[in-house]
């Protein structure tokens, strides 16, 4: 058995990429990911990527920032050191809107910001994983899990046809490591 | 995917929609008799509120348009004709809107003036378009009125109502008159010179149509004013008017025009009514809380009105259904995909926006004279109006748009980007 452990098809260009997703689906050869260096419309849908969850965690986010500061108002004003403010009620609702509205966005933000950094394994300071360096440049690349997807020649094959320019077999899955 | 459209297929207006149409008119001039024989003074608040109503849903059509070209957003393309067409109903809405403040302006009856003594007033305005309100030996003088006379006055504002009007409708026009001229020459010729008429008409909106809305609304209630106003309407005009044009949009797919808007471009849509309705309370909430926050009896007099025992239910209906509503609804992005829910959001937000503005008006205009219903009730007049103008706008957006030779501007440089909008 070889120690081939991903394969990797490098393309110049989105379309012939997309050709050779085509490709490979078609000859039933599952796809382990696509690393392209912008955004490619209808991509997802193509290899069938579940609808991102970010939106649930921002939203719980949301809920967590908007309770917090609205029990530590309420607390700090109604129940701990009520102050008379032009006559106003202690517990003026009102009042609150502003900071609670801030404090949902200050969470939704920042903890949308870390479970992105969680969920892709990214964090300042840390080497990012990266199968292949040039897709973060020039090259549209699909990666194909070697382990159980035989022959490679015939992939390989299937590659070069749809238009791949350069096609790896790598015995590492990352280039890049901490 | 799909591109295989014909585009040269041409909106036929017929049908149950022109049927629905006259019907939804004819109850509107049932409630305009029934109106005047009965209560005159809320008739013509129901007037301006409709009428203003309509005009800022049509003004919307221009400015969409000029945010697009501006921006040169490229996914619009395919939805153009709508607001085009709101652009080219604008100025018989404008006309009608000037009809009525002028026919409001100019009769009177007797009922309570500020200080609640019977006196001549007029149906619209009565605060300062009063006679003899900026003479001191005259009954009605109102010292502060007479201090923003120099603005506040019939002539100079039947001039300023018209040129906003003018304005506005003249450029809509030549906005739909290169895009026209596009699906004939193509090229980039109208293309540029669109643009350049959209950064004209987004310097001349944006100066006045706060003023526009102090004028029509504001003045209603002239001892008070509020800076927040201007941008609270336009905020209105902005969720309202996107909502008619999805609506739109939505009925038209269904009755089988335009199968080329996708989606992508109703989720579009869906994104700018969920964040500008997000905007509308913002504003909303900015001039409540500064006003409720510092107290001053001359701010604190609009709130005053709407916060009767009797009216505080509309106030507190009105943030429920133009915030917790379209917030809920529209949050998650499939809800903007499927075409139910934006429907509904669509319907729920273009009545919110009709309340809205209710309550901007009423307070102002009804007084608790005799014979008139207090500004609390919602009257069966004010929902047949609301019937009969919206039926008076479907009958001329529909008429406006079967005059397009085609539903999509097909020779548009961006029409490809907009087909394949994906998102």
């Amino acid at each position: 058995m070889s120690s081939t452990k991903y394969i990797l098809g490098l393309f110049a260009d989105p379309d012939e990429m997309m050709h050779g997703i085509d490709t490979l689906q078609k000859n039933s050869v599952p796809i382990y990911d696509v690393y392209t260096p912008m955004p490619i419309h209808g991509i997802e849908k193509k290899l069938g990527i579940k609808d991102s969850r970010l939106g649930y965690a921002a939203f719980m986010f949301g809920c967590l920032g908007g309770t917090t500061i609205f029990s530590m108002a309420y607390y700090m004003l109604v129940q701990d050191w009520p102050m008379n403010i032009g006559g106003k009620p202690a517990f003026a609702i009102p009042d609150f809107v502003p900071i609670t509205f801030e404090w949902t966005v200050l969470f939704t933000a920042f903890g949308m910001t870390l479970t992105f950094f969680y969920a892709t394994h990214l964090f300042p300071g840390r080497t990012p994983r990266v199968m292949d360096l040039r897709a973060t440049d020039d090259r549209f690349v699909i990666a194909i899990d070697a382990q159980g997807n035989i022959p490679h020649e015939d992939i390989t094959n299937l590659l070069k046809e749809a238009g791949a320019v350069e096609v790896k077999h790598n015995d590492r899955k990352y280039v890049s490591y901490e | 995917m799909n591109n295989s459209h014909s585009f040269d297929g041409q909106f036929e207006f017929k049908g149950t929609a022109k049927t629905w149409s006259i019907i939804m008119i004819a109850v509107g001039v049932i409630g305009l008799i029934a109106g005047f024989l009965t209560n005159g003074e809320r008739t013509f608040a129901d007037l301006l509120l409709n009428g203003y109503y309509m005009s800022c849903v049509c003004i919307c059509g221009i400015f969409f348009c000029a945010v697009q070209y501006v921006a040169q957003a490229g996914w619009s393309t395919a939805v153009l004709r709508v607001p085009q067409a709101f652009a080219k109903v604008l100025p018989y809405a404008g006309i009608i809107l000037l009809v009525i403040i002028i026919a409001g302006l100019f009769t009177t009856h007797q009922g309570p003036n500020e200080e609640g003594k019977i006196t001549t007033i007029p149906y619209l305005y009565k605060l300062w378009a009063l006679k003899g309100v900026t003479d001191p030996h005259s009954e009605n003088f109102d010292a502060v009125i007479t201090a923003k006379s120099g603005y506040l006055n019939t002539w100079f504002f039947l001039a300023r109502l018209a040129i906003y009007l003018g304005s506005y409708s003249l450029i809509g026009r030549m906005l739909v008159k290169y895009s026209n001229n596009e699906d004939e020459l193509g090229g980039m010729f109208n293309y540029n010179k669109s643009f350049k008429m959209s950064v004209i008409f987004l310097l001349v909106f944006g100066f006045t149509v706060p003023l526009f809305a102090f004028d029509t609304i504001m003045s209603l209630e002239a001892h008070w004013f509020s800076t927040m106003f201007g941008w609270y309407n336009f905020a209105a005009l902005w969720v309202s008017g996107l909502s008619v044009i999805t609506l739109t949009l939505i009925l038209l797919r269904k009755a089988g025009y335009m199968q080329w808007v996708t989606e992508d471009h109703l989720h579009n849509l869906g994104q700018l009514m969920f964040g500008f309705s997000v905007f509308w309370t913002y504003l909303w909430f900015a001039q409540f809380l500064l006003t409720w926050y510092a107290n001053i009896p001359e701010e604190a007099t609009y709130f005053y009105k709407r916060w009767e025992p009797q009216f505080k239910p509309w106030f507190w209906l009105n943030i429920i259904i133009n915030f917790l509503a379209p917030l809920l609804t529209l949050m998650s992005r499939d809800s903007k995909r499927k075409v139910q829910v934006l429907q509904a959001a669509c319907i729920i937000l273009i009545c919110g926006h009709w309340l809205d503005y209710w309550q901007m008006i009423m307070p102002g205009t009804i007084g608790a004279a005799k014979g008139s219903e207090w500004y609390t009730i919602l009257s069966p007049i004010d929902l047949a109006l609301f019937v009969g103008f919206a039926g008076l706008f479907i009958f001329m957006l529909l008429t406006a748009l079967s005059k397009f030779k085609s539903l999509i501007p097909k020779k548009h440089p961006l029409l490809e980007e907009s087909l394949h909008h994906h998102l």
